[in-house]
């Protein structure tokens, strides 16, 4: 039983790093389509210091949370992108080149 | 440049001579002379879009902002005062879950927040409301010399109806006496209204200690928040605040609404200035703008969220924005106290060089001398008057604004073209080459011919 519960423990935990890892990969592709400079460097760096600031968070349920968030963030990031494609408008002075 | 020159030099003359108008007067001053040099022009299709550092004037909505307000913009567009369907009742629960998160951004209750249409209209409710209120027995008001137009111009209209103003000087480095606000309280004093932090030099008023004298005499405060909120932790009741104004479009949320916050206990009376169906506890009828409180809403959270991450963040940028520009360039001057200040809004001053000239020089760049809204006219602004700034660094004093979504990229070419322009303004200048000569300026005679 307890061999049993320690081969859940680490699934699930391995499953969370999976998760984690691809969650994290998933907001900083999307977030790259943002059309405004602005939008879209800062969710780049806010995804990748929000990821960094809670690299050695243990707590399960914490973590849940957070995965939750970030999902949400997600779904909020494809919307936002899309909307900016709908009313995109002129580069800045400081882009270097056309935004793909 | 001719003109800029003479305009630099009739600046100089007519400086040491000129009378002080009232400045409640100059404040307001309503000839609004058209701005001939920098000629307001919309971009063309294929031009570059200038950076954005006027951070103080207003923010871009972040996208989660939108995000939160677009299905009430969309499909759920009920009045939230319906109260016999599901489209009422789903508008009234978004506009309670907003009115939480602005009363938790800054430590209070629900029930004491009030959607308005801006910090302007919140201003206005809060000093004329109080004021008619307790006409009977209290007459004084007290505010500051550096307050935002609508709270002089307010103050201005009270003065007509009878009612005794006092406008307190502020120091060198914009802050005010505390030694002189207590003497200038009287037992006919209704109300204390002083902003948190000035959105043209960004200094920070010591709101605790104001509040704490307030309460000891027993006069309400009122602080303008607007620049504040989100930006600096915020508790009503530890600063024994009993009105604050905020803004949405200062905090990354949405143009059109804000909030007044209006202490139950110990009780605040406010004369309503728009009547009508009792909404908002009878204090601000009409219907009240669910997308847009709703968007108000979540802008405050997630202010609350990232206001450490924020201002840690600004606070970098600005310090580099002002190091480098202080160390590749002489002469400039920061208008307003070191210390005692947000860092997001730097306003710095370059000496022999026109503000407007470098203005239009930097046209990549959207920057702004003095608020928007003093900017029609040619005067210099009233707050770095105020603060006793030199004549001439007031006309060459700028604006810089950082926010939530400034780059260093961004910061950095800003102090680029600016230590650029500078110096080639500088170069052009009489003055300048007279200064290069050890030529003290003030020690000239200046003649007419």
């Amino acid at each position: 039983m307890q061999h049993e519960k320690n081969y859940t423990e680490i699934n699930m935990a391995s499953c969370s790093r999976a998760q984690v890892i691809s969650l994290y990969r998933m907001l900083m592709k999307e977030s790259k389509k943002f059309s405004s400079y602005n939008y879209r460097t800062y969710a780049l760096r806010r995804v990748k210091d929000g990821f960094r600031e809670n690299l050695h968070v243990d707590n399960p349920k914490t973590l849940d949370m957070l995965i939750n968030q970030a999902r949400e963030n997600l779904a909020v990031i494809k919307r936002q992108v899309s909307i900016g494609h709908l009313y995109s408008a002129q580069r800045t002075v400081v882009e270097k080149e056309p935004h793909l | 440049m001719n003109r800029t020159l003479s305009r630099k030099l009739l600046g100089s003359m007519c400086g040491i001579s000129s009378p002080r108008l009232s400045f409640a007067q100059s404040a307001v001053n309503t000839v609004q002379r058209q701005k001939e040099l920098i000629k307001s022009r919309e971009l063309e299709k294929d031009e570059l879009r200038p950076l954005y550092m006027d951070f103080q004037a207003t923010t871009p909505m972040d996208p989660r902002v939108l995000d939160a307000m677009l299905p009430y913009q969309v499909n759920y567009y009920g009045n939230p005062h319906s109260r016999t369907h599901a489209y009422g009742w789903e508008s009234e629960s978004a506009m309670e879950k907003a009115r939480k998160q602005v009363a938790d951004l800054i430590g209070a209750d629900p029930r004491e927040i009030v959607f308005t249409s801006g910090a302007t209209e919140s201003n206005n409710m809060s000093i004329k409301g109080v004021a008619r209120f307790y006409k009977a027995k209290k007459n004084h008001i007290i505010t500051t010399q550096t307050e935002h137009k609508c709270v002089l111009d307010s103050c201005r209209i009270l003065e007509a109806e009878g009612f005794d103003i006092t406008y307190l000087p502020v120091r060198n480095n914009g802050l005010i006496d505390l030694k002189q606000l207590e003497e200038t309280i009287r037992p006919d004093s209704s109300l204390v209204s002083i902003m948190t932090v000035n959105n043209e030099i960004g200094v920070k008023q010591p709101i605790k200690e104001i509040g704490q004298l307030c309460r000891s005499k027993n006069v309400f405060f009122h602080t303008d928040a607007a620049q504040a909120v989100g930006k600096i932790p915020i508790n009503v009741s530890d600063w024994k605040v009993d009105l604050m104004s905020i803004s949405g479009h200062k905090i990354y949320g949405p143009k059109g609404v804000g909030a007044l916050y209006v202490r139950r206990r110990p009780r605040v009376r406010i004369e309503p200035l728009q009547n009508g169906g009792g909404q908002e506890r009878g204090l601000r009828s009409g219907t009240v703008p669910t997308p847009l409180v709703v968007g108000l809403g979540a802008a405050c959270e997630i202010a609350q969220q990232e206001l450490e991450y924020d201002h840690k963040r600004v606070t970098v940028l600005a310090n580099r924005l002002v190091q480098k520009m202080m160390s590749e360039i002489p002469d400039v001057v920061m208008n307003g106290d070191p210390d005692q200040r947000y860092p997001g809004c730097v306003n710095l001053s370059f000496a022999y060089v026109e503000g407007e000239s470098l203005l239009m020089a930097l046209k990549d760049v959207a920057l702004s001398s003095g608020s928007a809204c003093t900017s029609a006219s040619l005067e210099p602004s009233y707050v770095l008057r105020a603060i006793g700034a030199d004549e001439d660094l007031a006309h060459s004093s700028i604006r810089f604004g950082i926010g939530r979504f400034t780059t260093e990229e961004e910061v950095d070419y800003t102090v680029e073209k600016c230590i650029q322009q500078v110096k080639r303004l500088r170069e052009m200048s009489p003055l300048w080459e007279m200064v290069q000569e050890g030529i003290d300026l003030k020690s000239i005679k200046w003649t007419q011919h």
